[in-house]
């Protein structure tokens, strides 16, 4: 089969001789001076009603206790708790109070800030499996007590299936918020019953 | 295939000024499980899900996220559409003509009392380079529309304190409403002027509310108890630009409803519409509307406002419901509010609140200031 050969649409430029840029990058004042712009700063502030679900739950925090919700019809317990049954579409039945104690389902070891500013001690977030509540219902928290603070020494301590237990703040000291629980922390020895 | 739609399902909680008992998502489940049940159907009779809002409302980014629980749609196709509601009704409109859906459910629900300093929140709608930086409060927006509008028309004031007079006795009808109440001109006259010529009962009180609607196929409307048919529906946007724009007219409503006129096939809108449920965000909005849909002529509105045409019992019921002024305005929730109820009214359910002859109803919706954009919509009982 005959072939022809493609020629080149333009031909190659010459690469341009070496010229090393000068300056310094923009630092954020100049960037400010040199280019048109406007800041303006929001004060954006709101107050969320918690409602019927929730409220009930942040009152148990203030007073050490963890809630949760029951659904008769697909028979699982969640926490934290809501009105009604999203897979049902249905009002949960029934209030439960749960152990403070749960199962790391997943975590991360975080070395940044929320926003992104170095840590040397690593925050680690980790969904909690809340004994008591149908498997896959986590509860949003952070892990403590852990010593140390490279990967290595964290990974050697927390690991997924983790049994944990809640520290929670002095009575006095609690304000009806997920922050009434401090952390979780690893349940290290269990008494044998 | 048929290509007509229909609404459904209506379901709401009533607006008011407070709702610190329950949270949006208790609200939202409150107002789906009305819409599923008026409809006859279940959450997993829906195929798709659509909700209307926005992150600054909210104090929630991609707060679309949060709609599935409430609305039964968790796993299941769910947009948002960051607009106007009747955008809402448009898209569902639309999953149902291109046979993605034979039932679809549209949601909006506001809080406002959670919202602690709506002023910057709306400063934040304005250009960030040019207006915002007068610092003035947004609603010199709207008392600048009004101020033209008066200009151009001639009408009096008094033409505006009458649309307050008549929504607010409007929902005194309507056991839903907050704000019925039996005020004269002067006294809407004589309140607070906030910007002027706008005067404080000359704005709709903000409210928290929700709404679910539930929009069929002319198929699996017909399985359904108590279909209402969108014959048409439109929505346009003008240019942002504040120093640029009709500040006389609602020319965004005129566009939408000759949009949705031509949909429906209607050619003289005076005469086939016999009622509607349009935007009175503020009170001379209503005026505006009215001009655009082109339900009477310019020179013609301000005479028949006067002269109680617009009142339930007149010859063009306009928000029989009490409107934003008589029921509260709840944001990205207005459109669908004023939809429900205009759905109510042709299917004879509206009380004492119903006007005679409810057969075919527009639906006009603004998007609030700043915005250029509104929604027209048409239902008819056939």
């Amino acid at each position: 089969m005959a072939r022809t050969r493609a020629k080149p649409a333009i031909a190659r430029a010459q690469a341009p001789p070496y010229v090393p840029l000068r300056g310094h990058p923009l630092n954020e004042e100049e960037f400010r001076g040199q280019v048109g712009s406007t800041a303006w700063a929001p004060r954006l502030e709101y107050a969320w009603d918690a409602g019927v679900a929730i409220s009930r739950f942040l009152d148990g925090l203030r007073q050490g206790k963890i809630y949760g919700v029951r659904c008769r019809r697909c028979g699982r317990t969640v926490t934290p708790p809501r009105a009604f049954c999203e897979l049902d579409f249905k009002p949960m039945d029934e209030w439960v109070e749960l152990l403070d104690t749960g199962t790391i389902n997943t975590f991360s070891i975080c070395y940044v800030t929320w926003d992104m500013k170095p840590l040397r001690v690593p925050q680690i977030p980790a969904v909690i499996e809340i004994d008591g509540t149908s498997p896959r219902v986590g509860f949003l928290h952070l892990v403590g007590g852990v010593r140390g603070r490279t990967v290595t020494e964290i990974r050697r301590q927390v690991r997924a299936g983790l049994p944990v237990r809640a520290v929670w703040k002095p009575p006095a000291k609690r304000e009806g918020a997920i922050t009434d629980i401090l952390y979780f922390e690893p349940v290290r020895k269990r008494t044998k019953k | 295939m048929s290509d007509r739609v229909a609404v459904v399902g209506v379901g709401a909680v009533p607006p008011r000024p407070l709702s610190v008992d329950r949270s949006y998502r208790e609200l939202g489940f409150e107002s789906a499980t009305r819409a599923y049940g008026d409809a006859g159907v279940t959450h997993q009779d829906i195929e798709s899900f659509i909700s209307v809002c926005e992150d600054f409302h909210e104090g929630t980014s991609i707060t679309d996220e949060y709609t599935p629980d409430q609305l039964g749609a968790v796993l299941r196709p769910v947009h948002t559409i960051a607009g106007d509601g009747l955008q809402g009704v448009a898209a569902a409109v639309m999953l149902i003509r291109t046979g993605i859906a034979d039932l679809v459910a549209v949601e909006a629900h506001c809080k406002t009392s959670n919202i602690l300093t709506h002023e910057q929140v709306l400063a934040m709608a304005l250009d960030p380079t040019y207006e915002r930086a007068l610092r003035v409060t947004p609603h010199f927006v709207a008392g600048m529309e009004m101020r033209r509008y008066l200009h151009e028309t001639g009408s009096p004031e008094d033409a505006v304190a009458m649309v307050v007079v008549k929504n607010r006795r409007h929902a005194l009808g309507n056991p839903v409403a907050a704000y019925g109440g039996i005020l004269s001109p002067d006294d809407v006259l004589a309140s607070a002027t906030v910007c002027e010529p706008l005067r404080e009962l000359e704005i709709s009180p903000n409210s928290d509310g929700a709404v679910v609607l539930v929009l069929a196929s002319e198929e699996a409307a017909r399985r359904t108890p108590k279909p209402v048919w969108i014959r048409g529906v439109g929505w346009a946007s003008g240019s942002p630009w504040l120093a640029g724009r009709s500040w006389g007219q609602a020319s965004y409503a005129g566009v939408a409803a000759e949009m949705a006129y031509r949909m429906a096939g209607i050619t003289q809108p005076d005469r086939e519409i016999r009622f509607a449920e349009i935007d009175d965000t503020y009170a001379y909005k209503e005026l505006q509307h009215l001009e655009a849909a082109q339900l009477a002529p310019r020179a013609d509105v301000t005479r028949m406002v006067m002269e109680g045409d617009t009142r339930r019992d007149g010859r063009l019921p306009v928000n029989p419901s009490g409107g934003s002024l008589g029921m509260g305005y709840c944001f990205d929730a207005t459109a669908l509010y004023r939809t429900a109820e205009a759905v109510r009214q042709i299917r004879g359910e509206a009380g004492r609140a119903q006007v005679a002859q409810a057969t075919t109803g527009l639906v006009v919706s603004w998007r609030g200031i700043p915005t250029q954009s509104g929604g027209a919509l048409v239902l008819s009982a056939d």
